[in-house]
């Protein structure tokens, strides 16, 4: 356990308010500007940015996260700028997890990767294609070098894999929305509300929910029912638009998380 | 190999009793050794659960078994014949070779085997839609063929670049109800293709089986693609047994995510004098960086849902695999391969554009039989074996696939006709 999420949930449940989480990949559009986006990110309210890590192969993403990582890659990123970019979020008060497929951490070594995310002040990391059932090495290195380890639940996911994937995890929990991959939607859908109150049966652990939300109603809607809103592909089209426009949507999400609950 | 493996069925434990249970199954979790597993979101692991739950029943199921049989010799034409290429052998040193004759299948290659098994699990499943990869359309086909003759929906996704190369392929599969679907992500190949497919399946996994094209991915993909293909080592081996009296000295098949190659593997695998030999896509040669030959050169990464050797940077980022084969042009490989290579079972060596294509051309001319050009790598690789072994070696080659599909660009290659 980081301690460093512990605080922050300790922080937003104290103040009956959903955590923002924000997702911007490391290198987009350049490794410079992607510290910049981030920066703007926590600046306009977001308690905490998940750092992606650009892949070849990203199978749990939709268009517009896959479009930015192949620019990223195109524009020379390496796994070298990842910690690069950690450390300026952590280096300037801001909290920061990271976002990764397995093979990257596979091919640098799990034990080097968890060495140097905590190094560079990193908190954990969340793991969409690695699940509890693989994760030996994994879970050896979070806890030698004190990273959370966010696994993710699905709808899919049956009762006893829920309650093992909550076991595995700390930090908190994600729990994906929808049945689908990353990308904006019109609406989060009830499999969300229906989810998050199944993973509550299996642990205390905060729970964030992902994968759709791009307004700050849609925001304000999940808030009411989970304790972290996680916002990626429409902060990351707006990243295309650059830093004035992301501030703009994460100051709008962050309005969004501290409105009060309304019951649903 | 367990000649009668009905003497097992009195035990209590059914996983105990399968025919496999013979030291060459994965692990509960799909380990091949240290390779394999599972690596995929959490939101198909209830998929691949009640996959793995449904093919355990089924493949003890006789009900299943028999009707699978009865495709494979009523609807595929299995047997398939092993044929002696006594020319051809004449450019090997003298040994003799033997062609296990997939391309006399049903759609042109071994591929209808798997299809076959893993549409009917998908009726099985109370499935009514399949969702497949192809790279250069044979596996494609061969799906679209399958689901027209069960009656499910079939969308194909194919990489843009593919769809281009393989018109024609991309016609047959319309012409058999399928809906192909062009991938216009990534490098728009096959690669890409395999994860569209899977972030269709991630959406629509309630109605929707993936019907994955090799023995690849996560489990229970590599044990069941692998076992719906061992009919061929089964045939060959007893086939050879009943023309030659002995068995081969080595049995060579191409690789590309190696799913011919683990299924004529399997018959002689409990043999330790017959030489399995997996020969890769050398492309243009291995210092070239153009290649495809994931298991002479890569490194253990994850790709597409397992642990096995994959093409990739010091970062972990796939690399692409270049072949002039479309159907060997992969930057993974099975997981089975990968624990064979490490456990020194099978050997696994490289075979250049220019060495396949020269086969492709010879056994062309010797025998009368247009391979495949990913089944060329494959004869090449036993033209190479015949002057290792010397003139008393009998070795089976795995002709995968017919080479109809490829006359395009074995035309441009050779120069054949204008202007192509």
């Amino acid at each position: 356990m980081s301690g460093g999420l512990a605080e922050l949930f300790e922080r937003t449940r104290a103040e009956s308010r959903g955590a923002l989480v924000g997702y911007l990949p490391a290198g987009y559009p350049t490794v410079e500007r992607s510290k910049e986006l981030l920066a703007a990110t926590i600046d306009a309210g977001a308690d905490l940015v998940e750092v992606g890590v650009p892949y070849s192969d990203p199978v749990m993403d939709g268009p517009t996260i896959q479009a930015a990582a192949d620019a990223a890659l195109k524009a020379g990123f390496r796994l070298k700028h990842l910690f690069e970019v950690v450390e300026s979020v952590a280096s300037r008060g801001g909290r920061a997890v990271v976002m990764t497929y397995w093979n990257p951490v596979h091919r640098y070594g799990v034990d080097a990767f968890a060495r140097d995310l905590a190094a560079a002040g990193g908190l954990g990391l969340i793991t969409p294609d690695l699940t509890p059932d693989e994760a030996g090495d994994w879970l050896a290195a979070s806890e030698t070098h004190g990273l959370d380890r966010i696994f993710l639940v699905a709808p899919s996911s049956s009762e006893e894999r829920i309650a093992l994937t909550a076991r595995a995890s700390s930090g908190f929990v994600y729990a994906t929305a929808v049945m689908g991959v990353t990308g904006a939607r019109d609406s989060v859908g009830a499999s969300a509300a229906d989810l998050v109150r199944r993973t509550r049966e299996h642990t205390d652990l905060p729970i964030g929910v992902g994968l759709g939300v791009r307004s700050g109603d849609q925001a304000a809607e999940v808030a009411s029912f989970a304790d972290a809103v996680i916002v990626g592909s429409a902060l990351v089209s707006r990243a295309g638009e650059g830093v004035p426009a992301v501030r703009e949507l994460a100051a709008e999400l962050a309005e969004g998380v501290r409105r009060p609950a309304v019951p649903a | 190999m367990t000649e009668n493996p009905s003497d097992k069925a009195g035990s209590d434990t059914p996983r105990d009793t399968r025919d496999e249970a013979n030291g060459h199954d994965p692990d509960e979790r799909g380990h091949f050794g240290p390779y394999g597993g599972r690596f995929l979101p959490e939101a198909l692991m209830s998929a691949l659960d009640e996959l793995s739950a449904e093919y355990d029943k089924a493949r003890l199921d006789p009900e299943f078994t028999d009707e699978f049989d009865r495709l494979l010799s009523g609807y595929a034409g299995r047997p398939s014949l092993l044929t002696e290429a006594p020319r051809f052998a004449e450019h090997a040193g003298g040994a003799r070779i033997f062609l296990k004759r997939e391309d006399l299948n049903h759609t042109g290659s071994h591929k209808i085997n798997n299809v076959l098994g893993q549409a009917l699990l998908t009726k099985r499943m109370g499935k009514k839609r399949v969702i497949a990869e192809t790279g250069a359309g044979q596996h494609g086909v061969a799906t679209a063929t399958a689901c027209a003759l069960l009656d499910l929906e079939c969308v194909v996704y194919m990489g843009e670049v593919d769809t281009q190369r393989q018109a024609l392929n991309v016609a047959r599969m319309r012409l058999l109800g399928a809906e192909v679907v062009p991938v216009t992500t990534g490098s728009r190949t096959l690669k890409d293709a395999i994860n569209e497919a899977l972030r269709d399946w991630v959406t629509n996994v309630d109605t929707t089986h993936y019907l994955l094209g090799t023995a690849a991915g996560a489990h229970p993909f590599p044990v069941m693609v692998r076992n719906f293909h061992k009919v061929i080592g089964e045939e060959a081996r007893r086939q050879i047994l009943e023309l030659t009296g002995r068995l081969p000295d080595a049995v060579a098949a191409c690789v590309g995510g190696g799913s011919n190659a683990i299924g004529i593997f399997h018959g002689f695998i409990d043999d330790p004098d017959v030489r399995l030999v997996g020969l890769e896509p050398g492309g243009k040669g291995l210092d070239s960086g153009e290649h495809g030959a994931t298991l002479t050169k890569g490194t253990p990464g994850t790709l597409h849902g397992a642990l096995s050797y994959l093409l990739q940077d010091e970062d972990g980022q796939t690399i692409e695999a270049y072949s002039i084969s479309a159907g060997l042009d992969y930057p993974g490989v099975g997981p089975e391969h990968s624990w064979l290579k490490d456990s020194g079972r099978a050997e696994y060596r490289a075979v250049t554009d220019a060495e396949a294509m020269d086969a492709f051309q010879l056994l062309s001319r010797t025998e009368g039989i247009i391979p495949a050009i990913e089944s060329a790598h494959a004869l090449a690789g036993a033209l190479a074996l015949g002057r290792e072994l010397g003139p008393d070696a009998h070795i089976l080659v795995n002709l995968s696939g017919r080479g109809d599909k490829d006359v395009d660009t074995a035309a441009r290659y050779f120069k054949l006709v204008e202007d192509v």
